[in-house]
């Protein structure tokens, strides 16, 4: 903008432009309407603020150059913080508001601030468009027999109703199963437990004895083949049915179970995962028994054969009968009896 | 053509060069000086359109160095404290992002600042649409493209939210599997077909970067490109105001007040969410580990706009079912699939309701204040306060904590709320509205009542009535009165029963609803004499007024009528009065 950028300079725009100023609104001029030094200030006011936001990008240049990407800084308010993210991040956000910053100010103080009024349509099509469209259709239909060949009609429909069917029968190979492999019910319904499968502790994958957990315990724990099964699988999905945890209580504690005898003095196990929507839980309160989701809050009494005291959770938390083997370890004496896990249409 | 640089002789020529290949100049003709409103209710949709462009500009960015894939690696970046830690490719990349990219960690948290910001500003948005009718003729496509954006909006950010991989993000995987599940008859085979199988197989991080980096912005593109087009053919609508009418738009014109004040705020929010992104840390993925199955993230919150999910999944009852052999989980699909299908839908067929309820057919250009819709109003609080409610429920836990309450009263307390608090306050939110229209009648009738009371010289106080001034006078009549529909007669001349009778009764009886209690405006006759009467008062005033601006009197603080020589003050006055006032 040069210097003749004079308020009044929007005043001789020429007259046919589609809108008219609105007469009957009150319009108070504004000090840069009336003051040439204020509008000159304003004009510095947008100069230094475009200024500025070069000045930034510099200094980003800069910082993205000179800061080491793991220098930590103590800022005040902020607390300890990466200094070149805190960098960038300062310096390309004040830069860019800057820009948007000027560009306003520059249309509040020096861009005319009277409104101006433009006329609506409705917007309807005028009757003569619509009855040449009309007529065109018309035309269309007798031109092309649509109306006359009916045999043609129909099966033109027919064959456009098909036409999407390959294109979502080709989504079945989403799930890449090998012929003969079992259903999803099925698969839901089997863990990597069995008879004799050596209950390890999850991480150290170390077994464990009976004398190794006190009343009151927990410990998360998986099956023994756990990690030889992820390896040739190259999934996680073994775990993400198989991990229990284990917690003992005085066996006098325990009103029910849900099989006979599948505690092994007083330590029982029971499915990690929510019977609500599947996250795993680990809350446990050694006091009352209860085992808490942390995700919606679904409470199961592991005394009471894991039935649901509270939540949204409508099913109790699966057990596993365990025993020990002949060298005393814990190991499970079946599979689940139940599906783990959410519930799920087939699963009855 | 009065171009004088050279970058005008420049910018000219290429304007030629364009027009004579597509026309262009008859569309610069038609809209350079095209009028806007202004309003700042107006600016949340830039919000949302600025802040989307912000999300695919540090999106594009951020594919470039990101890698959709779950196979197993050790990490060997520079944070140290998950040095050696098995992780998904997914997870180990968005570590490098953060530490090892520089400003790859302020374009992580830009990215996701700015998709928090797009959802809120479309929804505060559509809020504003709502309240002020917006949604009515001719604009109904554009509030359901509304609805759908913001639905799209919703997978948008729940997609990007799962793909680092880390434990939050992937517990957040399995409780959208779990609700797959719910779903009767498909649902397993669906969450098998997604998932390759069982969860998490090491599929689903790269089908699901698909959606969330082409189909899922691709859409969005398309429904934000035909929802401004329409906003430019149709016009933007107005609030009701001084010379505004419905017939016409007023506002600033495109070139260059409009230009200039959009186009600058354009650069205000990509720079305020530069900032945020650089100065307050969100989503710090490393601190969460990544993701397995069989471990635990306690007291996790999803991002805000799932808020009223979670809730609803945590309220509802645990009920489940089992129908010859199969099984029915209301307990996850009410919550997690109804629930949201009901209110989506309810979202986008509200324009064709209302329309039919009111059986009108005009085009609204000039919005209406909310006061002014009671019934609209109420139904939208009462929406809001559901809403609100269920968003409460998803952070049970967090207020049991923070005050000491237990979860379970809680979820009982919301359990009712649910059902009682919506239906009160659509009945107080509309009687407020039909309370403030009473208002704005007496306003009309008698002028504002300015709070000055004033001693006649013989001793009869009155309280001053103002004229309001021609703007609010525009505003308040700026209203539109509706009739509700008569009743249909139950058979016509003939004494044939009228086709539908019922129907049309409803609908009759809708309408009344919707209308029948509204206050009418006065008549111009009725108003005409409420301004003189408020004008009379104002004469009556007048000499005061002369008073104080000699004196600088709180005209606020009311004051007694003086003419010269009264008492000055009220010491002289009570002096004079002999000690009684
Ligand atoms: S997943 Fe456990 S309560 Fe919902």
């Amino acid at each position: 903008m040069s210097d003749h950028s004079s308020p009044e300079s929007h005043e001789n725009v020429p007259a046919k432009l589609g809108y008219s100023p609105v007469a009957d609104i009150e319009h108070k001029p504004r000090l840069t309407d009336t003051d040439p030094k204020a509008a000159r200030r304003a004009e510095r006011q947008v100069a230094t603020m475009f200024v500025l936001s070069i000045l930034l990008v510099i200094a980003f240049v800069v910082a993205y150059i000179g800061i080491d990407k793991s220098t930590i800084v103590y800022i005040p308010l902020f607390g300890e913080v990466g200094a070149l993210n805190f960098a960038l991040g300062l310096c390309m956000g004040l830069g860019v508001f800057l820009i948007g910053a000027g560009a306003i100010q520059w249309a509040k103080k020096l861009m005319p601030d009277t409104e101006v009024v433009a006329q609506r349509h409705e917007m309807a099509s005028p009757e003569a468009a619509t009855e040449e469209a009309e007529a065109n259709y018309q035309r269309g239909k007798t031109e092309s027999g649509f109306a006359q060949y009916k045999i043609i009609r129909r099966t033109l429909i027919g064959a456009l109703a098909l036409f999407p069917i390959p294109l979502v029968i080709m989504l079945r190979d989403l799930w890449s199963t090998p012929a003969g492999s079992p259903s999803p019910d099925a698969i839901l319904s089997k863990t990597l437990w069995k008879k004799g499968e050596r209950i390890v502790v999850d991480g150290t994958y170390v077994p464990v004895k009976a004398e190794d957990l006190p009343v009151g315990g927990l410990i998360s724990a998986v099956p023994a083949d756990l990690l030889e099964v992820e390896e040739a699988e190259g999934n996680l999905n073994a775990r993400g049915k198989a991990a229990i945890i284990v917690i003992r209580m005085d066996p006098s504690d325990i009103r029910s179970q849900q099989g006979d005898g599948w505690d092994y003095q007083g330590i029982l196990a029971f499915s990690k995962i929510c019977t609500h929507v599947g996250c795993p839980i680990a809350l446990y309160e050694q006091r009352t028994h209860h085992l808490l989701c942390p995700c919606h809050q679904s409470t199961f009494d592991l005394a009471d054969s894991g039935n649901v005291v509270f939540g949204p959770a409508a099913r109790r938390m699966p057990q596993l009968p365990i025993g020990v083997d002949a060298e005393g370890y814990l190991v499970a004496m079946s599979d689940f009896a139940e599906p783990i896990g959410p519930s799920f249409w087939e699963r009855g | 053509m009065t171009a004088t640089s050279p970058v005008e002789q420049v910018g000219g020529g290429v304007a030629t060069y364009v027009d004579q290949r597509v026309g262009s100049n008859k569309f610069l003709a038609r809209n350079l000086g095209k009028v806007f409103p202004d309003h700042w209710s107006f600016m949340l949709g830039e919000i949302a359109l600025y802040s989307f462009i912000v999300v695919l500009l540090t999106g594009t960015f951020l594919t470039l160095f990101f890698k959709p894939s779950m196979v197993e690696v050790l990490y060997d970046g520079s944070y140290v404290p998950l040095k050696g830690i098995k992780m998904s490719q997914a997870y180990a990349s968005t570590l490098d992002i953060s530490f090892d990219v520089r400003g790859g960690l302020l374009l992580r948290q830009m990215h996701h600042w700015a998709a928090l910001i797009f959802i809120a500003a479309m929804s505060v948005h559509m809020f504003r649409v709502f309240f002020t009718g917006a949604f009515r003729k001719p604009r109904e496509f554009n509030w359901i493209i509304g609805v759908v954006l913001v639905t799209l909006g919703l997978g948008a950010g729940f997609s990007g939210y799962s793909l680092p991989d880390d434990l939050l993000s992937g517990t957040g995987l399995q409780i959208a599997r779990g609700i797959m599940q719910s779903i009767p008859v498909i649902g397993t085979w669906m969450a098998f077909l997604l998932f390759d199988g069982e969860f998490p197989g090491t599929e689903f991080i790269s089908r699901l970067y698909a959606v969330h980096i082409l189909l899922i912005p691709g859409l969005i593109l398309a429904m934000v490109t035909i929802h401004l087009m329409l906003v430019w053919t149709q016009k933007h609508t107005q609030f009701p105001g001084p010379g505004r009418t419905n017939d016409n738009v007023v506002g600033y014109p495109l070139l260059p007040v409009y230009m200039a004040k959009a186009g600058g705020f354009f650069f205000v929010v990509f720079g305020v969410i530069a900032l945020i992104g650089g100065l307050v840390t969100i989503n710090p993925i490393w601190i969460f580990g990544p993701f397995m199955p069989d471990q635990v993230s306690a007291g996790s919150q999803p991002d805000w706009y799932i808020g009223w999910l979670d809730g609803a999944l945590r309220t509802m009852p645990n009920w489940e079912s089992t129908l010859f052999g199969f099984t029915i989980s209301w307990n996850i699909f009410v919550p997690a699939v109804i629930i949201p299908g009901i209110i989506f839908t309810a979202l986008a067929l509200y324009p064709f309701l209302e329309a039919w309820v009111t059986g009108d057919k005009k085009e609204h250009h000039l919005l209406d204040r909310p006061r002014n819709a009671p019934t609209r109003t109420g139904i939208g609080v009462m929406a809001l306060s559901f809403y609100l409610l269920l968003w409460i429920g998803g952070g049970n836990d967090i207020i049991a904590l923070t005050f000491g309450m237990s979860i379970n009263s809680i979820t009982w307390f919301l359990r009712i709320a649910l059902f009682v608090v919506p239906p009160i306050m659509f009945v107080v939110t509309r009687r407020i509205c039909l309370g403030l229209q009473r208002r704005d009648r007496d306003k009309l009738l008698h002028g504002y009542e300015s709070g000055r009371i004033l001693r006649l010289p013989h001793g009869e106080f009155i309280e001053v009535h103002q004229p309001i001034n021609a703007k609010e006078l525009a505003v308040i009549t700026g209203k539109t009165d509706i009739a509700p529909l008569a009743l249909p007669p139950a058979t016509d001349a003939d004494g044939v029963r009228n086709k539908h009778f019922h129907v049309k009764k409803l609908r009759a009886k809708l309408s009344g609803f919707f209308y029948s209690e509204n206050v009418a405006l006065p008549t111009a006759a009725e108003i005409e004499e409420g301004q003189h009467h408020a004008a009379h008062d104002a004469a009556i005033e007048a000499p005061l007024h002369a008073y104080e601006d000699a004196d600088q009197i709180n005209r606020a603080h009311g004051g007694v009528l003086h003419h010269p020589g009264m008492p000055e003050t009220n010491a002289e006055q009570l002096a004079n009065d002999g000690g009684h006032l």
